[in-house]
């Protein structure tokens, strides 16, 4: 797989590693009444879906950003790489 | 129809008429009392044990495509019960009982061969390692063996006990590990329960569940409706796919595990040789292939195909430790979707669906964990208990802490 990264253009797959679902930018809040349930979904639980899947790459082997990439799990197509900061900032992380 | 050696005899004699189809081809019935979804080795085990062990009747085992069509059909065939931690040694060990019984109690030739595994150690910490887990496997009934370098040299003389990096230091042997033909078991399996009265119905693809107040009545499928008093999931690699239809989310992600097999060559490899820091590890098949694997390729794929980053290392690894691989040409290599679940250990549990049950969360490791799989399952389905090897084996571990975690990897299904 090539990833497209926004800064460094196409780089092997392999120069990364991998965390999972793009929502675990979302960490619950520790002080809501639910907070056990929400930390449990968190770490334990996802959606894990056949087809298009948002998730984190870590460019661990070159400039070692964050990176949020769209990929369709049933095929390995990749139709979107976004830096995770922009990500997480447009959807009201670290303001 | 029992199969025999005189059978054998008589059959070719009589220019092999006489042999009949090994299960019945159905249709599906308007109701059963159980319908297990997944024709492949655990949905098979599970109704046959259902049926013969705990004597119920009115099964169903409903598959999307052919019997035997996934991850039963794309292993690397190895059995073992090498397990440190207390909810899952019990329950392996229970399954290579299971193994050493398989082909009486089936009347099946499924070739099971206790040819026996090493995990080869390199380092002083891993010994140790080794030592504590060779004494867990011991405490539980099962049998390991220590091993040194020089008695490794004698079994394998080709290894690379020198190799810079991860020279052989010694090995874990269990010798009742082994290899089983991995088709054979889904097809004994299957004869065994259709001859108890289980219906496999093939190409049924469910396509929902019929539930109801938060109890669940039966699935649709693709054949028409199917009710049930209990309905089984037990399709290990699209279990995400399979639950999200009944508005379950999992403790799982699904990755892609490659495996392959060499050009046939003449014995030289008698048993199952594990490399675990090099990730690689091999046998030889009864064809004569060399089939061996190693890791997951590490993010979350349906797709069952693999990557080039992985063939390499899998391939470099075994050129560390077994350097006359390089010699064979690589035949085969193909890929299965693992089910991984957050600890590395599977589920056998109820749902809080009122009967819906799941049986998944096999990481890499269901292959020769199918007969205690089924046998717990169906001990599940019939008493709505846990069987006592599989008491550990609960969704709501994770909530409560209790993760059977062998590796200590913590949340991270990729590293499993």
């Amino acid at each position: 797989m090539i990833i497209n990264h926004p800064l460094l253009g196409p780089r092997d797959s392999a120069e990364f590693t991998y965390l999972g679902d793009a929502s675990l930018i979302h960490r619950p809040d520790w002080q809501d009444d639910d907070a056990l349930k929400n930390f449990t979904n968190y770490g334990y639980v996802r959606d894990n879906p056949a087809g298009l899947h948002r998730e984190l790459w870590f460019h661990e082997g070159g400039d070692r950003s964050w990176l949020v990439v769209t990929r369709d799990t049933t095929t390995h197509e990749i139709t979107a790489v976004e830096l995770a900061r922009d990500v997480a900032r447009a959807e009201g992380r670290s303001k | 129809m029992r199969y025999s050696a005189l059978k054998v005899m008589k059959e070719a004699l009589t220019g092999h008429t006489g042999w009949k189809p090994a299960w019945r081809d159905v249709d599906p019935q308007p109701a059963y009392d159980y319908v297990i979804i997944g024709g492949g080795g655990h949905g098979l085990a599970t109704a046959y044990y259902l049926a013969k062990v705990f004597k119920q009747s009115r099964i169903a085992v409903v598959e999307k495509s052919w019997i035997g069509g996934g991850n039963v059909g794309r292993n690397t065939t190895i059995i073992r019960s090498n397990y440190l931690l207390d909810g899952n040694e019990p329950f392996y060990e229970f399954s290579l009982r299971l193994w050493e019984g398989l082909e009486q109690d089936l009347n099946y030739n499924a070739m099971v061969s206790q040819r026996g595994i090493l995990n080869l150690i390199h380092t002083d910490a891993q010994r140790d390692a080794f030592i504590r887990r060779g004494n867990a496997m011991i405490l539980n009934g099962a049998d390991a063996d220590l091993l040194t370098t020089a008695q490794i040299k004698d079994m394998y003389p080709f290894l690379n006990t020198d190799n810079a990096r991860f020279p052989i230091k010694g090995g874990l042997a269990q010798r009742r590990g082994g290899t089983v033909r991995h088709d054979a078991v889904a097809w004994g399996y299957a004869r065994g329960a259709d001859l108890c009265g289980v219906d496999i119905i093939q190409n049924c693809e469910v396509t929902g569940f019929l539930i109801e107040d938060g109890i669940c009545h039966g699935v649709e499928t693709t054949r028409g409706t199917i009710k049930a008093n209990k309905v089984a999931a037990c399709v290990a690699g699209s279990s995400g796919r399979l639950m999200a239809k009944a508005g379950m989310r999992l403790p799982i992600e699904s990755h892609v595990l490659q495996a392959f097999v060499s050009e046939g060559l003449k014995p030289l490899l008698p048993g199952v040789i594990t490399f675990g820091a090099g990730h690689f590890y091999c046998s030889q098949s009864d064809k004569g292939g060399l089939v061996f694997g190693g890791d997951i390729d590490g993010y979350n794929s349906y797709a069952q195909r693999g990557n080039l980053p992985v063939v390499e290392d899998v391939c470099e690894g075994g050129m560390a430790i077994f350097p006359m691989l390089g010699r064979a040409r690589l035949l085969r290599m193909w890929g299965g979707i693992m089910d991984m679940s957050m600890d590395g250990s599977p589920i056998i549990d109820r749902t809080h669906i009122d009967g819906l049950y799941f049986n998944g969360g096999w990481c890499y490791g269901g292959f020769k964990a199918t007969p205690a799989s089924g046998y717990s399952y169906a001990h599940l389905l019939a008493t709505d208990t846990p069987h006592k090897t599989a008491t550990a084996y609960r969704f709501d571990r994770f909530e409560k802490g209790r993760m059977i975690d062998e590796k200590g990897m913590g949340n991270q299904p990729n590293l499993h």
